[in-house]
């Protein structure tokens, strides 16, 4: 018992040694971190990721950081793994005390945490992509940004429309076979914005194109995204599409010999002969906004939408099986989308129960009871991530040509 | 003939007359041997010095103030587990639910704060979160418990499938608090209004530890100096026996499982009402199954118990920072983790055991 004692005290000593010791130095990085801030210039950059690299969603927003960092010059340090709870504010509070005077979250899960952050540490500017928040909270120093990546879906569900094309003229299928597949992870507005997208494009293309959705209920689970995938071929889809974060899709439609757009960066290496196309978003843009906001001593914006025009919204290049004429077309619609003359959600392109949308009352300020807040139908089509509500989407519309398999999740 | 009667070439011999001297000396040598092979095995594979990864682990638990705070906050929840589990451990009832017991106190928790948020006072919404937490990690306990009582089936399985229940519970609340629509996340409960949030004691650290030493506390005095605790072990070391004087297994059996539900149930109101403020089906993070190996390192003592649990959290904050500043997978930091744990298990069989090797003369001796 005596030796216990005796070893009970010496761990304290040490570790209150440690503390001591280490309270100093923060104190004085502290005090860096405050000059900094006030001169305007220097920059250092946290990241908070959810995973590592091994999931495509993550490695999407490091390697922008590391891009738009050293192209910047600027200092940075990146944190993977960070679950979706208290352990992302106290990442976010950690690297504050390390001096950065930015920090990012990618996760949708960290926003409420990073709030938290925001919170003590108002002199750090805060930013956290897809997040929903920003415009209600009034913190000064929290952000939002996210990407008008339905355009680039409805890009990409041109590509696709081209492929069906191709199989109705080369009578692998009718007119009437033409049938889409697609993998989403929740029925959340980012997923039901993106599979509509996708299908209006390939139906802007593909007239008799249809589409069933499957939900898997989690944004990473191989397995589920297989199994979804090999479900809808089953039920007859001839292409498919995910919104995913697994190669689970890709791989099944690999097996099955059937064509597959995918999301968040080319898979071409795991789907060779069938991958078509990928949509995705590329974060350096923002970063170098953001950063270049703070070395320049302007404010950040609240809500930040990254476009095609500033380079956010990218499609990778095309699979060895795309149809004939597929980048042309694509080209062709994607200078309509910037001309403004091409709206994806249109009004007169879709219709709900049979009628058109004429206006709808969409959730824009995030609230438990899901209560509609703002009429997001402006001049003839629906303005997702527009400049006037919030950059996170909120198109949550069940249109037409569209059948859900399960909308448990 | 020759008959070929191969002796194996040692055999091992249970010693229960080591020192305890002898035995710290035991677990100091796997330690340094476990941190030459981690030396060698990062040098080998990353080319950086070894001596600067250890001091990485050491600053990713102490490196700052609020390090040093959010290592003893994850170390007094673990502890927290661990400590659930120990009465049931010594009583041979092999409790691996913790998983489940602290979801489902957990989920009493955040449904508390989600349904009364506004109707009631604070001050009631929180009591109502302590009690109904404490009783739904109990009830959890309590099922597998009665089970084993009255039809003695296997509570390894049974309390394991109750993780599996609870885990799916959690799944489906998720989906009916969710918010926004759709996400699968409820995200922080009641930020703003901060209503059945546990209070802060100096700082928003500080509360967890001061449980864990009160629970740590209580449980040693129950434990080895109480008629249950006493009740506990003779149960564990022979049921006939401990009928044979008297004691009602059953009842001690109930009991015992209603106390380790309803610590679990402790720990998850304090990761959902002291620390995250809100649920997932992972906020456990798994800790009710690596709190089975904390307990058993320590022999199911609650002092010792301190060690093993900073141990594992110590090694698992340094982890993290590892992969953060020399940019490696978090992978590499498991592997480091892995092989230090191997060494501290490993040496604990030669505490216990001995191995003797076969001479010729021992080979005569039998015969």
């Amino acid at each position: 018992m005596k030796k216990l004692t005796a070893l009970l005290i010496s761990v304290v000593m040490v570790v209150s040694l440690c503390a001591c010791g280490n309270a100093a130095a923060n104190t004085a990085s502290d005090s860096n971190a405050d000059a900094q801030a006030s001169e305007g210039t220097t920059v250092k950059a946290g990241f908070i990721c959810l995973h590592d690299e091994n999931s495509t969603y993550d490695l999407n927003f490091i390697n922008a950081a590391k891009e738009a960092c050293d192209s910047m010059g600027i200092e940075y340090v990146i944190k993977t793994n960070i679950p979706e709870g208290q352990e992302c504010a106290d990442a976010a509070m950690e690297l504050a005390d390390e001096g950065c005077n930015f920090v990012f979250a990618d996760s949708f899960g960290h926003e409420d945490y990073m709030i938290e952050a925001a919170k003590e540490y108002p002199e750090v500017q805060f930013a956290h992509a897809t997040g929903t928040k920003a415009h209600t909270e009034g913190l000064e120093n929290f952000h939002n940004a996210f990407a008008s990546i339905y355009e680039g879906r409805y890009l990409a569900g041109i590509a696709a429309g081209m492929k069906l094309n191709e199989m109705i003229d080369a009578g692998e299928i009718t007119a009437d076979q033409a049938k889409i597949g697609y993998i989403g992870a929740y029925t959340y507005a980012e997923v039901i914005s993106g599979y509509t997208s996708f299908f209006l494009g390939a139906r802007s293309v593909c007239p008799s194109a249809t589409m069933e959705v499957t939900f898997t209920g989690s944004w990473y689970d191989e397995t589920a995204e297989k199994e979804g995938a090999n479900t809808l071929i089953k039920n007859g889809c001839v292409l498919i599409s995910q919104h995913a974060d697994s190669m689970g899709a890709p791989t099944a439609c690999e097996t099955a010999g059937v064509p597959n757009v995918s999301y968040n960066g080319s898979t071409a290496s795991v789907a060779p002969n069938t991958f078509i196309v990928s949509s995705r978003i590329n974060w350096a843009p923002y970063f170098e906004y953001a950063i270049g906001c703070m070395q320049s001593g302007t404010a950040i914006a609240t809500d930040w939408v990254g476009t095609i025009a500033t380079g956010s919204v990218c499609l990778t290049e095309f699979g060895d099986t795309v149809a004939e004429g597929t980048a042309d077309a694509v080209e062709a619609a994607k200078a309509d989308i910037e001309a403004g003359k091409v709206h994806p959600f249109d009004i007169t392109t879709f219709t709900v129960e049979g009628k058109q949308l004429d206006s709808y009352e969409a959730d824009v300020d995030t609230d438990a009871d899901y209560t509609p807040d703002h009429d997001v139908v402006v001049d003839g089509y629906f303005n997702e991530s527009g400049e006037e509500f919030r950059s996170a989407p909120y198109f949550d519309v069940r249109i037409d040509g569209i059948t859900l398999l399960d909308e448990q999740y | 003939m020759k008959t070929n009667n191969k002796e194996p070439l040692f055999h091992v011999v249970r010693r229960d007359d080591m020192s305890r001297k002898k035995a710290w000396t035991i677990r100091g040598i796997a330690l340094v041997a476990a941190l030459i092979v981690c030396a060698l095995i990062t040098t080998a594979l990353t080319g950086d010095n070894p001596l600067s990864v250890y001091a990485t682990i050491v600053s990713g638990a102490f490196g700052s103030n609020r390090k040093t705070w959010v290592t003893f906050q994850n170390l007094s929840v673990l502890l927290i587990i661990s400590l659930a589990l120990t009465p049931a451990f010594r009583m041979k009832f092999w409790n691996c639910g913790g998983e489940g017991q602290v979801l489902i106190g957990g989920l009493a928790s955040a449904a508390t704060m989600i349904l009364l948020d506004g109707k009631l006072p604070n001050v009631l919404v929180i009591i109502i979160m302590i009690t109904s937490s404490i009783l739904a990690g109990a009830i959890w306990g309590l099922i597998p418990a009665l089970f084993k009582a009255i039809w003695n089936t296997n509570e390894t399985l049974s309390t394991l499938m109750m993780n599996y229940i609870a885990t799916q519970l959690v799944a489906f609340y998720t989906v009916v608090w969710e918010n926004p629509k759709g996400s699968g996340k409820i995200g922080i409960i009641n930020q703003n209004s901060c209503v059945g949030w546990l209070p802060e004691i100096g700082n928003k650290y500080f509360l967890s530890v001061l449980v864990a030493i009160v629970i740590t506390v209580i449980l040693y005095i129950y434990l080895y100096y109480g008629k249950h605790g006493y009740e506990v072990c003779v149960v564990g070391e022979s049921e006939r026996t401990a009928r044979y004087v008297g004691i009602k297994v059953e009842k001690v059996i109930i009991r015992t499982m209603v106390l380790s539900g309803a610590l679990c149930g402790v720990a998850g109101l304090l990761l959902v009402g002291g620390i995250n403020h809100t649920i997932t089906t992972t906020i456990a993070g798994g800790q009710g199954f690596t709190a089975i190996m904390v307990a058993w390192l320590a022999k199911f003592n609650p002092i010792t118990m301190i060690f093993t649990s900073f141990l594992i959290i110590f090694l698992d904050r340094g982890a993290g920072e590892i992969a953060t500043v020399f940019e490696l997978n978090k992978s590499f930091s498991d592997i480091i983790t892995g092989i230090i744990l191997f060494f501290i298990i490993g040496c604990e069989f030669f505490i216990s055991y001995k191995v003797v090797f076969n001479s010729k003369n021992a080979k005569e001796e039998r015969k």
